[in-house]
């Protein structure tokens, strides 16, 4: 089977902490995949690594055929992978359309010309003149965001051109997840999507993510919510400590024993989850 | 070999004022994360308050020095309950606007109080030197130096030692933690203050001894050496900030000693860019930059902006054209140009810091550029300024880009630190290349604007033609807003980590934010360049730029419209009430301030 997603040997330390110790881990194409473990066990330490925000200590990790550990965030995002991000980072000020729409900033071709050197003047210009392919393809764009935005019902369709700051938590979260569908990402890494949502809120992002693996989406979930995890993914990896300590079918990893023992060693798990931060 | 040690005393003498200054720096910045640009005001009202005692009661050295210290404590204290304590919990830049509010209203208070001119403060210390290996050190040296390490003694017993000093180093290590363990915060931020700002007044009152000189206008530059100490040893780091003081010293004396006086603030603020640049941490940060929060929403106060109907914004430029027919007073048509002129560079000044969140407290430079460059360009070459003006646009754009490009990699605070710099760099650069400038003496007989050989000169033609050009500066910056462009700008502003893991890359946006607007700020500069006829390194000074920043918080940060009104509220209004300059920067000082305070997204709203 090729592997659109692997990381081999992944390692980072903060001071003291090894926050990700030796970490493996392989993604098929179409997988959905679910890193689960304790707070503080370095699932978003690998998010981090992964995306490009943070750069590995040690270890490899291979996209789609190419090496991107150490690359940064905007060169990873352009070879087609989106995250969103585990106390949700919004654009507080712009609309759910614009922040939708950002989302697809790399697929912007007609008014980013790759003309060398002067490239960046031909995108202002382009911005300012808008000949009829910018135009066309700001308005595919948008109609897209629409097609996106109605994924989530009647969640975020009335509330298009409401500055994200003055949404719910729950709904900027949603923002987030359809910023990142509007990149068209080969592989989607989610960080606890159900955050801070109620029983019903969270049934629907679990009806949404499903429907996102039937379409083909290749999709690597951080989440709590065992009964979730459980019933979405193809594969679970149990993190404890930075270290990997178990992988396999969801029902074999809830049965092993150095999970239950991670799970019952720490408090953290099934605790209310810490309140996200006001995005404004 | 003596004037080596002379350069030596002398640097060191200047590295413990300057640490006098640092200190209380990073002492605020410990404790409330804020770069105080006040501290420099405080500086001058010690001096000025010294002044006072030594002229009117003939107090003795001693006394005059505790009466400094006493009354620049409780300024302090004032400082930190107007400008920082009822500014808790609103954005992060807040705090250090008010600070700037401060200072302009301080300065002006104190430029009211005892006049612009300057004044010698005598000192009656005994006039003996001693010679040391050919050079020699004075009684004031000598002094200069035992209060600089009594004072570091005094503040190291303190920290170390007492109950209150344990509740500053607390604080300044995690405030939340400080808050939780019982630590009445707001006490220890106002003792902070009135210590560090003590200390302030009794370095200007002796820097004012020690060149028997102090003017109001000494604050500023002030505030800028205390803070290139303090990035030189590591911001908010105490130890650090004297170390820096006394290098920030010795390099200048001996920098000037090469090269001449003149030079003598260029070194400073090389080694600040140079430090934030590649040492932002300063010599003893250590090497890992402190992970910063997410900066969403810390420049901007989230608002519903005022959005006026098209018709109206058209009816109200056609009645701005039409009014020279009407009104043809040249006073008022002059007012309403120098509001133009102040438009444009308030138009480029709210892209970069409203839209690209990328505050710039070094605008003015941008203005210099652009008059320097089409005056140069007439003068030397006697190019028509039909072409100057906008080669002078281009100019400044392509250079200013390029100066600014190596602090694209700063955020938040340290970014408006950087560009205040680059600010004060390209003033002291057009004052040292007396080859292309002519230096000091500015350039003189700048021909008036033309237009294919017809000479602008008539108040009511300059009008249309500033205006014009303002308009289409507008229309073109809005429609780039409502472009990809303007998302992106606003999306890196809002969250430049969520951003860049959405494939925007950050310094190509924000360099064709700065592109842009540079081209705006040039023609400014440019136009008045040309309806001054004589320009100078100072034309264009950092209260241009603070003036220019004030404009475009009162219009609405990002707000083009909000930019336009700003600029004639602030550039015209005072004109049109005839107040003076003194008065004029009292009442911006105030009107940030107020800002600030009660409505921190402007009158138009930010976008
Ligand atoms: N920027 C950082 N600096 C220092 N320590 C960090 C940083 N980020 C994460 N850590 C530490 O790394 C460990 C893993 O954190 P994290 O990846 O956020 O865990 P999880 O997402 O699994 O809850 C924790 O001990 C955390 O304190
Ligand atoms: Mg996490």
């Amino acid at each position: 089977m090729s592997m659109l997603l692997e990381i081999k040997g992944l390692t980072r330390r903060f001071g003291g902490v090894t926050a990700v110790k030796d970490f493996d881990l392989a993604v098929a194409e179409g997988e959905l995949v679910s890193l689960i473990g304790p707070n503080g066990a370095g699932k978003t330490t690998s998010f981090n690594l992964i995306s490009g925000l943070d750069r590995p200590d040690a270890g490899t990790i291979v996209f789609g055929g190419q090496s991107i550990g150490g690359m940064a965030p905007e060169a990873i995002a352009a070879l087609g992978l989106a995250r969103t991000f585990q106390h949700g980072r919004v654009f507080g000020n712009l609309s759910v359309e614009d922040n939708v729409l950002v989302g697809a900033h790399t697929r912007l071709s007609a008014v980013r010309p790759r003309w060398p050197v002067i490239g960046p003047l031909g995108e202002l210009a382009l911005a300012l003149l808008r000949p009829r392919a910018v135009k066309q393809e700001e308005q595919a764009l948008r109609a897209e965001t629409r097609d996106i935005l109605a994924l989530f019902g009647d969640r975020l369709i009335p509330r298009l051109d409401h500055p994200a700051y003055s949404l719910s938590y729950a709904n900027r979260r949603r923002v987030e997840i359809a910023r990142a569908l509007a990149l068209k990402p080969r592989i989607l890494l989610l960080d606890e999507p159900t955050a801070g949502m109620n029983p019903t809120e969270t049934g629907e992002m679990q009806a949404l993510i499903a429907a996102l693996k039937s379409s083909g989406l290749t999709i690597l979930l951080i989440e709590h919510k065992l009964d979730m995890v459980m019933a979405l993914s193809d594969r679970v990896c149990v993190l404890d400590n930075g270290a990997k300590i178990a992988e396999g079918a969801p029902q074999d990893v809830r049965r092993d024993p150095a999970v239950i023992e991670a799970y019952l060693g720490h408090s953290g798990i099934g605790q209310a989850r810490p309140q996200p931060e006001p995005v404004a | 070999m003596s004037s080596f040690i002379d350069y030596t005393v002398n640097g060191l003498v200047i590295g413990n004022i300057y640490a006098l200054l640092a200190v209380g720096l990073a002492l605020i910045f410990g404790v409330s994360n804020l770069i105080n640009f006040a501290h420099g005001s405080v500086y001058t009202i010690g001096a000025y308050i010294g002044w006072a005692a030594i002229t009117f009661l003939h107090t003795p050295l001693p006394v005059t020095m505790a009466i400094v210290f006493v009354a620049c404590a409780l300024v302090g204290m004032a400082i930190e309950r107007i400008g920082l304590r009822p500014l808790q919990g609103s954005a992060r830049i807040a705090p250090l606007l008010a600070t700037i509010g401060i200072s302009f209203v301080l300065d002006q208070v104190v430029q009211l109080v005892f006049s612009a001119s300057p004044r010698a403060l005598p000192n009656d210390l005994p006039d003996w030197r001693i010679d040391i290996g050919g050079g020699s050190i004075g009684a004031l040296d000598l002094l200069i130096a035992g209060v600089g390490v009594g004072a570091a003694a005094l503040l190291f017993v303190f920290l170390r030692f007492t109950k209150l000093g344990f509740a500053v180093r607390a604080t300044a290590q995690d405030r939340e933690a400080a808050l939780q363990m019982g630590v009445n915060v707001n006490a220890v931020n106002s003792t902070v203050f009135a210590i560090a700002s003590a200390l302030g007044g009794i370095s200007g009152l002796l820097v004012g001894m020690y060149y028997n000189h102090i003017d109001p206008a000494m604050s500023f530059q002030a505030t800028l050496k205390g803070i290139v100490a303090q990035v030189i040893g590591g911001v908010g780091n105490v130890p650090g900030a004297i170390v820096g003081s006394l290098l920030l010293g010795l390099i200048e004396s001996y920098g000037i000693a090469l090269l001449g006086t003149t030079y003598r603030n260029l070194f400073a603020f090389v080694l600040l860019i140079l430090f934030l640049i590649w040492m932002p941490n300063g010599l003893f940060g250590g090497r890992s930059a402190p992970q910063s929060e997410p900066l969403t929403g810390a420049f901007i106060a989230p608002s519903k902006p005022l959005r006026l109907p098209r018709w109206a914004l058209w009816a109200m430029t056609g009645a701005a054209f039409a009014l020279p027919l009407v009104f043809g007073a040249p006073y008022l048509l002059q007012t309403l140009t120098n509001a133009w002129l102040a438009a444009m560079l308030a138009l480029s000044l709210t892209l970069m810091a409203g839209t690209a969140g990328q505050i710039s407290f070094g605008h003015a430079g941008l203005l210099a550029i652009g008059a320097y460059a089409s005056a140069l360009l007439t003068v030397d070459l006697n190019a028509p300024t039909w072409l100057t003006i906008p080669a002078a646009g281009l100019i400044t754009s392509a250079l200013g880009t390029l100066l600014i490009f190596p602090a694209f990699r700063l955020r938040g605070h340290t970014i408006a630190i950087a560009t205040l710099a680059i600010g004060e760099v390209v003033s002291l650069v057009i004052l040292n290349w007396e080859s292309l400038t002519r230096g000091a003496m500015g350039v003189t007989g700048i021909p008036p604007l033309s237009i294919f050989g017809h000479e602008i000169y008539a108040p009511r033609e300059v009008y249309w033609l500033c205006l014009a050009i303002v308009v289409a500066l507008a229309l073109v910056q809005t429609r780039l807003l409502t472009s990809h462009f303007g998302r992106t700008l606003r999306a890196i502003r809002d969250d430049d980590v969520a951003a860049r893991s959405y494939g925007i890359r950050l310094d190509r946006y924000k360099a064709l934010a700065f592109a842009f607007g540079g081209f705006g700020a040039g023609v400014s500069g440019a136009i008045t360049a040309h309806l001054y006829s004589y320009i100078n390194h100072q034309t264009f000074d950092s209260q241009v730029s603070l003036l220019a920043l004030t404009m475009v918080i009162l219009g609405g940060m990002g707000n083009v419209v909000g930019a336009i009104l700003g600029a004639i509220v602030l550039a015209g209004l005072p004109e049109l009430f005839r107040l003076t300059a003194e008065y004029r920067i009292l009442i911006y000082g105030i009107v940030l301030l107020l800002l600030i305070r009660f409505r921190p997204q402007g009158l138009m709203g930010t976008l």
